[in-house]
């Protein structure tokens, strides 16, 4: 199969996924027992006014009817009406998703830089006392949950010795399109923002506080890099070619990093795929923790609020994200390992 | 390996379970001490907000975490284990729409599923178990299924096939005990990643709820206090859950290596 058409085929398999994935949640908000708008609003509400908010917001319809309606408006990127504020949830996600990016992409980096040097390291020193070590660290990281270790992370740096922020993104209210440190907001990634406005105080800002729950989130995922890279790395160094390089002479370095890693790598790709959907999941505690406002943030006050339609309208957006992302990585991957377009 | 993680386990049990005869102090009980006070010798582990003693807590604050990560792993064992079993008997007919459909669930962020899930669904030990085992159900589905489709074309499985065994004999009476293995190994670990789901719930306001102390409503509880400088009220519990998790991480890292000598040199 060539590249083209293994990407065509696999970019038409995204499409039965996303729609199942879509028609999932729909289900489990529409039909799972309780009247969304009902639970809403509570018991209270005198059942003419509960009539007319359903019919605002489209649910006086029979099913079928809203889930046609549902999916024809998220092809033109409608996620539906909020119950609390009665606004469209897709504009309410996309201004909250610039700050869950920047947490993503910073907490990635910490994952695969810990995560593969800490794997190289230990396969190198297969079954020494470091070794074990490395891997003890692994199995506690992994078990520590993502949003302990942030609090952890609050009280010695941000509470006992306040060298970093506890919370938020940048100092002070950020209004969105507004300014910051002088800094007008265009992405939203505050980091990108200050950098094009060649503003270096708030790039100093904006990094001190991504440190932190970059740190707690990054080093969560990267327990699975460890061990994939780990286990990769022992197989790839089994293998004959290492041998022989090894026999040839080539400095042990070489051997390790040419031979070995390159071929280890591989799958730490994939994993990068699909450690993404674990990324986001942990990104909703992580920005619990660190009063972080993504769509993580988004998500909790919706759960108070009892906002089923908001609900639903990110937890869609996650699915058609992740799904976006591990099609990207399945591309990459075939394109830099040509044995996997069966 | 397995021996660390199944000494933590079975000690963590056995001390909720006798949590009514060692706890120093009754683990609801409010005021016993000062609010917020720093771990002393009559409070090894401090108090929290309300006054109630942490060590007591912990002792008892098990229980809720075990019942739901328990009955999680129930609900997938007997929900994903047959599903993977037929699927990769049967033909594509069967086969591709349930594979379709566990790859979607697969593929969707775990913890956010669980979220809807949770937050339809209501408060509840059933419940939540329900909401975080959809996540794992499409783990043991996929874990089975490839499994059996190298163990069916084996020739053990063919000489009963000609003898006349029925399918279900096949699949049930042959089949599923080669499988069983790794369905400890993914058990074990799915535990462990329970557990932890379960504390992100609760500690995102998703939790049980129930009047008995538990270790993750423990972590939510303690954030305020933590901000003000109270950090024994969510290192201990936090440490509780981390410690529980492990033991179940151990145990399946350790079965893992045991049944994947490939990975030994």
């Amino acid at each position: 199969m060539s590249l083209k058409s293994y990407i065509i085929t696999r970019a038409l398999l995204t499409i039965p996924t996303v729609l199942l994935l879509v028609t999932i949640v729909f289900l489990i908000v529409r039909v799972l027992p309780g009247d969304p708008a009902l639970l809403h609003f509570g018991k209270t509400v005198n059942p003419t006014a509960l009539a007319a908010v359903k019919h605002a917001l489209g649910l006086d319809v029979p099913i079928y009817a809203q889930y046609y309606n549902y999916i024809t408006g998220l092809f033109q990127g409608n996620l539906g009406i909020a119950f609390s504020n009665e606004q469209p949830v897709a504009p309410q996600i996309l201004s909250a998703f610039p700050a869950t990016l920047e947490l993503s992409i910073g907490s990635m980096m910490v994952a695969v830089i810990v995560g593969v040097l800490l794997g190289v390291r230990s396969s190198r020193k297969y079954g020494s006392v470091e070794d074990v070590v490395i891997r003890t660290f692994g199995v506690v990281v992994y078990s520590i949950p993502v949003f302990f270790l942030g609090l952890i992370l609050i009280s010695v740096f941000a509470i006992a010795f306040h060298i970093l922020p506890s919370g938020g993104r940048i100092e002070g209210l950020v209004p969105t399109g507004g300014t910051i440190f002088g800094v007008h907001v265009r992405t939203g990634l505050y980091t990108v923002d200050s950098v094009l406005a060649g503003n270096l105080g708030g790039l100093v800002d904006a990094l001190r506080h991504l440190v932190l729950p970059c740190t707690a989130l990054g080093l969560y995922i990267s327990a699975v890099f460890l061990r994939i890279t780990r286990s990769n790395m022992l197989e790839a160094l089994g293998q004959e070619y290492v041998t022989a390089a090894k026999a040839r002479g080539l400095k042990e370095r070489t051997v390790l990093f040419s031979y070995g890693l390159r071929n280890g790598l591989l799958p730490v790709l994939t994993i990068m795929g699909l450690e993404f959907a674990g990324l986001m999941g942990g990104a909703i505690l992580t920005e619990t923790t660190f009063a972080w406002n993504g769509i993580g943030t988004y998500i909790v006050t919706a759960i108070t609020d009892r906002d089923y339609i908001a609900i639903q309208g990110a937890v869609v957006f996650f699915g058609i994200l992740v799904s976006l992302v591990s099609l990207v990585v399945d591309i990459l991957y075939a394109y830099l390992d040509p044995r996997i377009r069966y | 390996m397995v021996v660390i993680g199944i000494a933590i386990v079975v000690f963590l049990v056995a001390m909720t379970v006798l949590s009514p005869v060692i706890a120093p102090h009754n683990p609801t009980a409010l005021s016993v001490g000062p609010a917020d006070s720093a771990p002393s010798l009559a409070f090894p582990m401090g108090t929290n907000r309300l006054g109630e003693d942490i060590f007591s807590r912990m002792i008892a604050g098990g229980s809720t975490m075990m019942e739901v990560a328990g009955l999680s792993v129930l609900i997938c064992f007997l929900i994903g284990v047959p599903l993977g079993l037929v699927a990769g008997y049967s033909r594509r007919m069967v086969d591709s729409p349930l594979s379709l459909l566990m790859d979607s669930l697969y593929a969707f962020p775990g913890l956010v599923l669980a979220i809807a899930i949770a937050a339809v669904l209501g408060r509840g030990v059933v419940n939540l178990s329900i909401a975080i085992a959809v996540v794992y159900i499409p783990t043991y589905f996929r874990v089975v299924r490839s499994q059996v489709l190298t163990i069916k074309e084996l020739p053990f499985v063919e000489a009963v096939k000609v003898e006349g065994g029925g399918t279900l004999n096949v699949l049930f009476r042959q089949i599923f005990p080669n499988v069983l293995p790794s369905i400890a190994v993914i058990a074990s670990i799915n535990v462990a990643d329970s557990v932890i789901t379960e504390a992100g719930l609760t500690y995102l306001g998703l939790g049980v709820n129930v009047a008995a102390p538990d270790w993750g409503f423990d972590i939510y509880y303690g954030y305020q206090s933590l901000l003000a400088g109270a950090w024994w009220t969510v290192l201990f519990p936090g440490l509780m859950v981390v410690l529980l998790a492990g033991g179940f991480t151990f145990i399946g890292e350790g079965l893992s290596e045991v049944l994947n000598p490939r990975l030994r040199r």
